[in-house]
């Protein structure tokens, strides 16, 4: 089981803050893939991953990082501090 | 070393103050404050959302970074979250130092990386509805001059 949560635009396209999903996806990648084949939302949000950025266990990663022993992913567009 | 992710209003003078009461053992004290802009009175209000746990552990990390970097004495962080209104202060850093180069670089240091290595989003509300703010090229071309 994974704890995935989602910001800004990627939040209000997917329509939730976060969920509890149960996968067998090895890298970021192939969890992206799975979540796309699920609903159109999904995959609208995730359409192009160049402007995307992704944390796992809230430290920034990339989309080729393996999952095992991750317990919390966020999707989120690049960051505007400051 | 002060890190603090808020939603409730800051006076930055107050903080200023309290900051360089404190910063013994330094030559320098070197704060920058970010407003909200009005933007020609278009804008009504910012919405800035954030990770609540990754926001402070990143921030925290940079500070670490700087405190070691630019042998600073002391630095603080105040950034805010949820609705702005155009002219508030967003966020602050202050950096103390030994001397004033390393306290303004320390200062800079930190701007570039809240900019975009922190994890907060802005969206601004207008009359004419709400967009998110798109990272510029520029934010993260600033990263690679440290």
């Amino acid at each position: 089981m994974v704890d995935i949560l989602y910001f800004a635009w990627v939040r209000e396209r997917i329509g939730l803050p976060r969920e509890r999903v149960e996968t067998q996806a090895e890298t970021v990648s192939a969890l992206v893939a799975e979540l796309s084949a699920r609903e159109e939302r999904y995959a609208l949000a995730f359409a192009d991953l160049q402007g995307l950025r992704v944390a796992l266990d809230q430290e920034l990663s990339d989309f080729a990082a393996p999952l095992a022993g991750v317990r919390e992913v966020a999707f989120f567009p690049p960051m505007t501090g400051g | 070393m002060r890190v603090s992710v808020q939603e409730t209003a800051f006076d930055p003078g107050a903080e200023v103050t309290a900051f360089t009461a404190g910063a013994t053992g330094a030559g320098a004290v070197v704060s920058f404050t970010g407003l909200v802009r009005d933007q020609g009175g278009t804008l009504q209000a910012m919405q800035i959302e954030h990770y609540p746990g990754m926001t402070e552990r990143a921030i925290r990390t940079h500070a670490e970074n700087a405190m070691v970097r630019f042998s600073l004495t002391d630095c603080t962080v105040v950034h805010r979250h949820g609705l702005l209104r155009p002219g508030e202060a967003i966020m602050m850093v202050a950096t103390a130092a030994p001397h004033r180069a390393d306290a303004f670089a320390a200062a800079e240091f930190l701007m570039d990386y809240l900019k975009s290595r922190a994890p907060f989003w802005k969206k601004e509300i207008g009359a004419d509805g709400a967009l998110w703010v798109a990272a510029k090229d520029s934010d993260e071309a600033s990263l690679n001059r440290w």
